[in-house]
């Protein structure tokens, strides 16, 4: 199908702007996307119309948010494919989520010489619960290693795998090069020496299918905030015995079942790892955001963005001196580059004079960065609102950044 | 010249630039390349500005009575605002460098033009300077 992207761009009333007399292009949507109208509306309906505690009223507000918030739940598990809703954890985003299996998961079952496999194109987030959980444990973190494409090196996965394996934790897209992971055949491979894969779908869910059906994957995170949601609001998805045989993370109201001074005895999942008024608001309107996708079809987002990649490709690889860093075969619509004598800093500060965002710097993967053997990169990331023009835009805002900066 | 002269004159020659972007950063551009390298023995780690995206290198020495500042950077707008910086706090007496008050990075519009997380690498530059001007006033006393 082909899509109207002028009307979509309608629906983002945020890129109806100018920076610095300029019509905003906004390219950092790995950082985090726009949201559209239905999300924003969404959460001031709800404060409008049925802000209430959930789960424990029994007054009409209470009950309707408690149903729009369940409702959230419903929409992602379909969209992940889980197979209860027990399995949907509502968390404050990746980092929390994946802190909450390092914590919880990790704490019980990882043990002093155990073995934890990271790559090399792990966000801060993914490296360092796994840090803190070696620390105190005394387990020890395993790197996979990638080639100068930005692809991990699947023999070198192998050759780490072991009886010692305990865990397996990787990004499913790199945010700083948009390398996508084979996934598959690392879950599969963890499994058959008993690891645990937890996958980090941060960048992934807002451009990729996701089945953790199929992908027989233990845990799944992400942040709602990159998938046209509100920030604050995550999602950790997790095998249903793995959950009901973890301890509870936060101790609180919500997670129990019934409080003595004695012994306290915990809810059923998933509301054991909910402790706390959640962020009632954020939940309810991710709905939006998640309907949102499936309306236009994440098929028809995917073709259209590798379209804008392809695009972006060919025209930056044609600028002298520039070169893009992260060459790897499967990619999402996501770009960086380094300009020969520029500082990414500099890149970014003077398309930021021209209205165009972009993010410079080390994008939280400072490992990633010492392995390429450069400061930092400047990345364009692509999400579906945007267009051919902006980034023909871009192009004459890099040939701009050479004239004044060379 | 006193601290406030000196960020008056710059606010003056900024005065030209007031809607040509392209002009402010071309200068700045050229007081990045005008600003003589710092001498690879200062470039230490415990003279690395934190908060910086790129790396800021300060040094400070004290002379007759005068904090002497240089400093340097990877990337050449943030060596041309170090550079703006060295030439209104540089050269000064401790008390006269805590006393100032840096109006001419609002003045000039940089603030605005200069992301948060950028302009808060120049807060910490200035931050630092301060620090190294305390130093050297408890030194006097
Ligand atoms: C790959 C990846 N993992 C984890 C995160 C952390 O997500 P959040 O900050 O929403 O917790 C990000 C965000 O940039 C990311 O890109």
């Amino acid at each position: 199908m082909k899509l109207d992207i002028n009307k979509i761009r309608h629906d983002f009333p945020i890129l109806e702007q100018s920076i610095n007399g300029k019509k905003l292009v906004y390219f950092d949507n790995a950082a985090t996307t726009q949201k559209p109208s239905v999300v924003i509306e969404a959460l001031k309906n709800y404060y409008e119309g049925y802000n209430a505690n959930i789960h424990r009223g029994i007054h009409h507000l209470a009950e309707k948010a408690t149903a729009a918030f369940e409702a959230t739940r419903k929409t992602v598990k379909s969209f992940l494919n889980a197979n209860s809703i027990e399995e949907i954890i509502f968390t404050y985003g990746t980092t929390d989520s994946i802190n909450l299996v390092a914590g919880t998961y990790g704490r019980k079952f990882i043990n002093a010489g155990d073995e934890i496999i990271i790559s090399t194109l792990e966000h801060h987030s993914n490296i360092v619960p796994w840090q803190m959980l070696c620390e105190e444990k005394g387990c020890i973190l395993k790197i996979i290693p990638i080639n100068d494409e930005g692809e991990i090196i699947l023999e070198e996965y192998e050759k780490l795998l072991s009886p010692k394996t305990k865990f397996v934790s990787v990004v499913h897209v790199s945010n700083a090069l948009g390398t996508i992971n084979p996934i598959k055949t690392i879950i599969d491979k963890a499994h058959a020496v008993g690891a645990k894969v937890l996958i980090d779908g941060a960048q992934a869910s807002s451009h990729l299918d996701i089945d953790v059906q199929a992908l027989d994957v233990d845990f799944y995170a992400l942040s709602a905030h990159k998938l046209f949601g509100p920030t604050g609001m995550g999602v950790l998805y997790g095998k249903k015995e793995l959950l009901e045989a973890m301890p509870p993370y936060r101790g609180g109201g919500e997670m129990i079942k019934e409080v003595t001074f004695e012994k306290t005895t915990y809810a059923d999942l998933p509301y054991k790892f909910e402790a706390g008024t959640p962020n009632i608001a954020d939940v309810v309107a991710f709905k939006f955001a998640l309907d949102y996708i499936q309306n236009i079809g994440k098929t028809n987002i995917a073709a259209y963005e590798n379209e804008l990649l392809a695009y972006a490709t060919e025209k930056l690889e044609s600028i002298e001196g520039l070169t893009v860093i992260g060459k790897a075969k499967e990619k999402v619509s996501v770009i960086s580059f380094v300009l020969e004598g520029i500082h990414p800093q500099d890149i970014g500060i003077i398309l930021d004079q021209q209205g165009i965002a972009v993010r410079t710097g080390h994008h939280c993967t400072q490992p990633l960065m010492q392995r390429l053997g450069i400061p930092g990169t400047a990345r364009a990331s692509f999400s579906v609102y945007n267009t051919f023009e902006e980034i023909d835009a871009l192009v004459a805002g890099i040939l701009k950044v050479k004239k004044l900066l060379s | 010249m006193t601290i406030n002269e000196l960020q008056d004159e710059i606010i003056e020659e900024f005065e030209l630039f007031e809607d040509d972007w392209e002009g402010k950063y071309e200068y700045i551009i050229d007081l990045g390349k005008k600003l003589a390298p710092l001498a690879e023995e200062f470039k230490t780690d415990e003279n690395i500005i934190k908060g910086c995206q790129s790396v800021v290198w300060l040094n400070a020495r004290f002379e007759n009575g005068l904090v002497i500042f240089e400093g340097d950077s990877q990337a050449i707008i943030v060596k041309g605002l170090v550079n703006m910086l060295l030439k209104v706090l540089s050269n000064h007496s401790p008390t006269e460098i805590l006393n100032a008050d840096l109006y001419f990075i609002e003045k000039i519009g940089l603030t605005s033009h200069l992301a948060q997380t950028r302009s808060n690498g120049l807060a910490s530059m200035v931050k630092q300077m301060k620090t190294y001007a305390l130093a050297y006033q408890s030194l006097e006393k």
